[in-house]
């Protein structure tokens, strides 16, 4: 699965930073963030809810309300481009054909008043200029490559003669459609159930390597991750706080907030009379971010300097990366948890 | 489907017996959401229930706690008929047994202080004298699952996720109760809070010889908590064992195919695990397959299974299953 790694870059995000305006003040949302995509990988972002995330995927993709989003800063390089300043028009021409996406709900991704063919012939007509005629063909064809029998059939059918596996399969079918060099999927297989969304990652594993596109995978749930992914990058309240190899984030951890999150899932196959590790608190407030390390309220290791200047990133290896005071030269040492060195 | 027979040496402090809960939908459908479902469920433990949604196990927690009537079969709480009993002897059983709800933001009324939220059942029940005692109770209930005094006077919306399922669990606590259906408590929230109120259900369990139905889609969650795990399909229940031994021999296809989906998080784990991808769609309750449920999606399904209602027995002991004729 490593092999895709070393590809070349198809996606470089540098210095991300994105707020929104609320009564309340202003929401930093996305704090600085860098990373990049290669050619024929799995990038998996997690994070829990409000880490930023979503936010970070939907601006890739202009989607965010324009009315009360504040681009801060950064860019998203792509064929030499720059994702977030280009035009609107010049965007359609990316958005569902270069880039697609697919979203969490299926139910809401799709029009209820449309039929399931329409709505994947739309976008063919529109960036590949298909006939009626050849979109329909390529719609079927696309069905099939998703898995759903008699597509003939079935692209006369709504969306609410799917059941919700079958609509996530549709979806994912419109973002194939033309073909896109990028998927983003944003939790694509939280709404479903595990047996459905075991259906749903292995399709998605099978189509990447059939296709070779590029994925940046939107989860909260480390399993998921572990069983799709290349490489990860692990977001906190904005800001990416360890990036590395799928084995070096899961067996060789180097920030406690992965530590933590690795220690609090409970695990099918590990003991039942250990007790899980859970982090303590609950994620800062961002509309106050904190200065320093945004993990410091929660972390068992905290030091003097954490609260007051976020820490540079300490480089391990090519690929791995962290943000934690602990690796600074002065910093006392410390083992993490016995249950994250114990999944190995 | 025969009766389930005591295994171990717990006393039950609730039997089911050949529970049925169907809905109407139309003139002349039912939706069969429970059909048949017989189980003890022993003082002190956790049960856990597990299944997709739509199999059935919400409503089997909603009907032990009264919200539904059943459409047949009965519910005996320490050998009371739970849905025949009226007047105080009902009261007296609303307030041992109690409920914690997925959504903790729905669940509570967004217009009542926290107070008021826990003090609820105190108020119902009469369990407090004086004001002050119902305050003391209140603070006491708040400490008790980890919140602080300061907060009782504040309105839920103030509160992140995690604290609002603990206020959750304070007001089930309020009353003193016995035993607690936990309808999917952790399923809203994120897995470092998840951990959280996973270990203080098991905490208050402890200090308060609490019994549980821990009923969750998620499988992981479900084992930590359980000490025997029930797994449902389509109305029914397929499996039954020590939560252990259920993970480390599941007999049922069902209950193989559901513990192979989970993704785990350890990638040597995941790129060395044979999978059995299930093919399909859970059929509708409405219309379910006849003889053995599972046989539409079964990965060895049989001729015979069509024909024959599987019955519910012992393989080995304390390992229940729905022996289908396509492994036994």
């Amino acid at each position: 699965m490593a092999a895709a790694v070393n590809g070349e870059n198809i996606l470089l995000v540098k210095d991300l930073q994105i707020s929104f305006g609320t009564y309340a003040g202003e929401v930093k949302a996305v704090r600085g963030i860098t990373f990049d995509l290669r050619r024929g990988e799995t990038l998996a972002i997690v994070g829990e809810s409000g880490s930023g995330k979503s936010v970070t995927a939907k601006s890739l993709m202009r989607l965010l309300p324009e009315a009360n989003t504040i681009l801060k800063g950064g860019e998203a390089i792509f064929e030499g481009e720059d994702l977030l300043k280009l035009s609107e028009k010049r965007m359609k021409d990316i958005r569902g054909s270069k880039i697609a996406m697919v979203f969490q709900d299926p139910m809401t991704s799709l029009d209820p008043t449309m039929r399931i063919g329409r709505q994947i012939t739309e976008s063919l007509k529109e960036h590949l200029g298909l006939s009626g005629q050849r979109a329909r063909e390529r719609a079927v064809e696309l069905l099939t490559l998703v898995g759903i029998p008699t597509p003939k059939d079935r692209i006369k059918q709504y969306p609410h003669q799917f059941s919700g596996g079958m609509r996530q399969r549709v979806v994912i079918a419109i973002a194939l459609a033309c073909d896109p060099q990028i998927l983003i999927a944003d939790e694509p297989s939280t709404a479903l159930d595990v047996t459905i969304q075991a259906q749903i990652l292995e399709l998605l594993r099978e189509l990447q390597e059939q296709l070779g596109m590029s994925v940046i995978l939107i989860t909260h749930d480390l399993g998921v991750v572990a069983h799709t992914a290349h490489r990860v990058a692990v977001m906190y309240a904005g800001k990416i706080v360890e990036t590395g190899t799928l084995r070096e984030i899961f067996y060789n951890p180097q920030m406690p907030y992965t530590w933590g999150l690795l220690a609090s899932i409970p695990l099918p196959t590990a003991d039942r009379s250990q007790d899980l590790i859970p982090i303590p608190g609950s994620p800062p407030d961002m509309s106050d971010p904190p200065k320093g390390c945004p993990f410091t309220a929660r972390c068992p290791y905290a030091m003097r300097v954490c609260p007051t200047e976020f820490p540079e990133y300490t480089t391990f290896s090519a690929e791995h990366k962290a943000a934690c005071w602990l690796h600074h030269p002065m910093a006392p040492n410390v083992e993490p948890p016995v249950r994250v060195r114990g999944t190995r | 489907m025969t009766e389930y027979s005591p295994n171990g040496d717990g006393r039950a402090i609730l039997e089911i017996k050949n529970l049925k809960k169907h809905f109407r939908v139309g003139r002349r459908a039912s939706l069969k959401a429970v059909d048949g479902i017989s189980l003890e469920i022993k003082e002190g433990e956790t049960l856990g229930l597990v299944g997709e949604s739509g199999c059935g196990k919400t409503t089997v927690g909603r009907v032990l706690v009264r919200l539904y009537e059943p459409s047949d079969g009965e519910v005996l709480f320490g050998g009371q008929d739970v849905h025949r009993t009226r007047g105080d002897d009902a009261k007296l059983l609303n307030r041992k047994m109690q409920m914690i709800f997925q959504d903790p933001q729905a669940s509570l009324n967004p217009r009542m202080v926290v107070s008021d939220i826990v003090a609820e059942g105190i108020d119902i029940h009469n369990l407090a004298e004086s004001k002050k005692e119902r305050l003391d109770r209140v603070h006491e209930l708040l400490e008790t699952v980890g919140l602080s005094k300061e907060h009782a006077n504040r309105f839920p919306h103030e509160f992140s996720g995690g604290q609002r399922q603990r206020i959750g669990v304070a007001r089930a606590l309020a009353v003193e109760p016995e035993f607690i259906v936990a309808d999917e408590p952790v399923s809203a929230l994120d897995v470092s809070i998840q951990a959280q109120v996973i270990n203080l259900m098991k905490t208050l369990q402890r200090e308060h010889d609490l019994t549980y139905l821990f009923i969750s889609h998620d499988l992981s969650v479900v084992k930590y908590i359980s000490d025997r795990v029930g797994v449902m399909y389509l109305g029914q229940l397929v499996e039954l064992a020590d939560s252990d031994e259920l993970y480390a021999n599941p007999l049922h296809p069902y209950t193989r195919a559901l513990l192979s989906a989970v993704p785990v998080p350890d990638p040597d784990y995941e790129s060395e695990r044979e999978r059995t991808v299930i093919a399909g769609d859970l059929p509708s309750p409405v219309n379910p397959p006849s003889g053995c449920r599972f046989r539409t999606r079964c990965p060895q399904a049989v001729e015979a299974a069509a024909h024959v209602d599987p019955p519910w027995r012992e393989a080995k002991p304390g390992h229940w299953i729905q022996a289908c004729p396509c492994f036994a």
